[in-house]
């Protein structure tokens, strides 16, 4: 697939999802907008897919990069316990603070994301026989654990409606004024992209990235905390939004090869398509109510990892 | 204690909790509690039993201790069948059906599943354990949320109808559903009983059951034939409880250090009823439903599903 042809499809389809909605809006009414059209457009619509890109893109970057690092193909925020640390970080802030601000908020479920992430590369580390499948599924189960744990809190604190909340992975509800924090995301990409190169050095092993001269410790923990800051932030303005950490950068892999500088633009954009498509398909489907994006990804996402996995000896994964 | 005593004592510790369940705090109307006491504790012995017994099963034929119907996500695909068929024929019909009709047809589907994992199972290579952990583990979530993804396309107060009746849980169990589920276990054990003397020797491994001249193949078909009429037994009473089956069967094995059927099925049935009970009486009374069995049950297990794999893993 051409990068062309990529940004293509994906601004024909930006542009699409701006005239899918309750309140119909025609491509011809652009020239005469009333007022309340406007609003509509600057106020739900565009914010909307704003998150949808910037959400799409990045978790599939932070799945890129922990795949690096870790050397494996499954590993990624779902499948590290990364999303559900998070979660369960939003729903502790919930308990401290009862009115807690979205600074708060996200510092710390961005703590509680990074602390579990790390407490599962540890687990990692301890593992010498490293089957590729072996990994992903303790750090599933791992995150089940993490979620129970959080359930047992909610429920002593009336919480349970909430936390299914955050569980729901949702844009129905994004607007402008709730939706900002997830720019936080952007500068993370850039940093994502300056240190492309030594995470692929990284990805090598220790012993091999010392020897080439590079502070591997700190590389390491640039890389936990990209995709720690991206999935708190992800998590906190839209939902959780499974697999697509795990599915984007393996499709990229399958038809665009392994260069990790070279494929974070597509994935980037392979993984914002997605979720927009992904999101229209939600839209429209029962118009005019709306499936949450989590439904929707989760069914086609799970979908696409099976088929990987019953695959992956062909594709090298 | 040899296995057998150690059984016998399992058997009393559950009697009496069964009796301690009924009777603690007996008061109010009791025409009323107490039979509806009695059915609660009649459901969960079933599931129990189901779950604990399968689960035995399941792990015999696949010659492991991590891998258990539930993990594979077949109790979540029951769920899912059961929401498809309101989805097909929407909630007006299922007055009309009847539960007890949706019930029988998402067995059959169930079973028409268990064959096709047949072929998974034994697919060329001998499987990788752990390939199959997490195909079964995507293929729950998978099925879970592609229920979700149906009950929200189901229309609200269509699926409000059908929530009651068909989706049980731990706290909303299905006593409906206890004399077709009497019937239909009765008829499992028997079908049963003609493949149980094979159990033993299955233990030993595919090659070594073949050459001691068991029908391998024709048995392990029938037998999880049976593992998936028992799951959906036990899902439609109480709903997916992902880890009881892991843990029980392990305690079993653990705590009576036999090898024989008999005793190991035995034995995990009455700890699986010992655990539902007992900690359905702890969350109910000392808890005050302040959080769920599952709950519980999820968090244990969970972690001991790790340890067991690091442990199999031999990397400590």
């Amino acid at each position: 697939m051409k990068l062309r042809y990529l940004i293509t499809v994906l601004i024909i389809s930006a542009l699409g999802s701006i005239f899918v909605g309750v309140i119909s809006l025609k491509p011809t009414d652009l020239f005469h907008l009333t007022e309340e059209q406007l609003e509509v457009i600057l106020i739900s619509r565009l914010p909307r897919l704003v998150s949808i890109l910037i959400a799409g893109a990045s978790m599939s970057i932070a799945g890129l990069i922990m795949q690096q690092l870790s050397k494996n193909k499954f590993v990624s925020p779902t499948t590290a316990g990364t999303l559900d640390s998070a979660r369960f970080g939003v729903l502790v802030s919930l308990m401290l603070f009862t009115s807690a601000s979205a600074i708060q908020k996200i510092a710390i479920s961005f703590f509680f994301a990074l602390l579990g992430t790390f407490i599962f590369m540890k687990i990692l580390e301890k593992i010498k026989f490293k089957d590729a499948v072996f990994i992903p599924l303790v750090g599933l189960m791992f995150g089940s654990i993490v979620d129970s744990l959080g359930t047992f809190f909610a429920y002593k604190n009336d919480l349970i409606q909430n936390m299914t909340s955050w569980l729901q992975g949702d844009f129905s509800m994004i607007m402008s004024g709730n939706y900002e924090i997830l720019y936080i995301a952007i500068p993370t990409l850039i940093i994502a992209y300056l240190f492309a190169n030594r995470f692929t050095i990284a990805g090598m092993g220790e012993d091999f990235a010392k020897n080439l001269g590079l502070n591997y410790r700190q590389v390491v923990n640039i890389g936990l905390m990209i995709s720690a800051l991206v999935t708190a932030s992800v998590v906190l303005t839209v939902g959780v939004i499974p697999f697509l950490g795990l599915i984007i950068p393996n499709i990229v892999t399958i038809y665009q090869g392994d260069h990790l500088k070279n494929n974070l633009l597509h994935t980037a954009l392979l993984g914002a398509l997605f979720v927009l498509l992904c999101d229209i398909i939600g839209r429209v489907i029962i118009y005019p109510y709306e499936i949450p994006i989590n439904l929707t990804v989760g069914v086609i996402g799970s979908a696409i990892f099976i088929y990987l996995l019953l695959r992956r000896r062909r594709y090298g994964l | 204690m040899g296995y057998k005593k150690k059984t016998i004592t399992l058997a009393i510790v559950a009697i009496l909790l069964a009796v301690l369940f009924i009777f603690y705090d007996l008061t109010g109307n009791i025409n009323y509690i107490l039979p509806r006491r009695i059915m609660k504790v009649v459901a969960i012995i079933i599931t129990g039993g189901a779950i604990a017994f399968s689960t035995t099963i399941f792990m015999t034929i696949t010659n492991n201790r991590i891998l258990t119907p539930s993990i594979m996500g077949i109790d979540q695909l029951y769920v899912l069948t059961q929401t498809f068929i309101i989805f097909l024929f929407g909630s007006r019909s299922l007055v009309m059906m009847s539960s007890t009709l949706n019930y029988l047809i998402s067995i059959i589907v169930m079973v028409v599943f268990a064959l096709l994992f047949y072929r998974l199972l034994f697919r060329g290579e001998r499987n990788n354990i752990y390939f199959l952990l997490l195909i079964g583990m995507i293929l729950g979530t998978f099925f879970s949320s592609f229920t979700s993804f149906m009950q929200v396309l189901i229309d609200p107060n269509e699926f409000m109808i059908a929530q009651d009746k068909m989706f049980a849980s731990i706290n909303n169990i299905n006593t409906d559903l206890v004399y077709v589920s009497i019937i239909l276990l009765t008829g499992v054990v028997l079908y049963f009983i003609p493949y149980y003397k094979y159990l033993d020797v299955i233990a030993l491994g595919q090659d070594h059951a073949i050459n001691l001249g068991v029908p391998y193949h024709y048995v392990v078909k029938r037998l999880l034939i049976i593992v998936a009429v028992l799951i959906s037994i036990a899902t439609a009473l109480i709903g997916p409880i992902t880890f009881l089956g892991l843990l029980v069967v392990n305690i079993a094995h653990e705590f009576l250090k036999t090898y024989r059927h008999f005793y190991l099925i035995l034995g995990s049935i009455l700890i699986s009823v010992i655990a539902l009970l007992g900690g359905e009486f702890i969350v109910e009374r000392v808890f005050t439903f302040q959080t769920t069995l599952s709950v519980i049950i999820n968090f244990v297990g969970g972690i001991y599903f790790i340890y067991l794999l690091l442990k199999e893993n031999k990397s400590w």
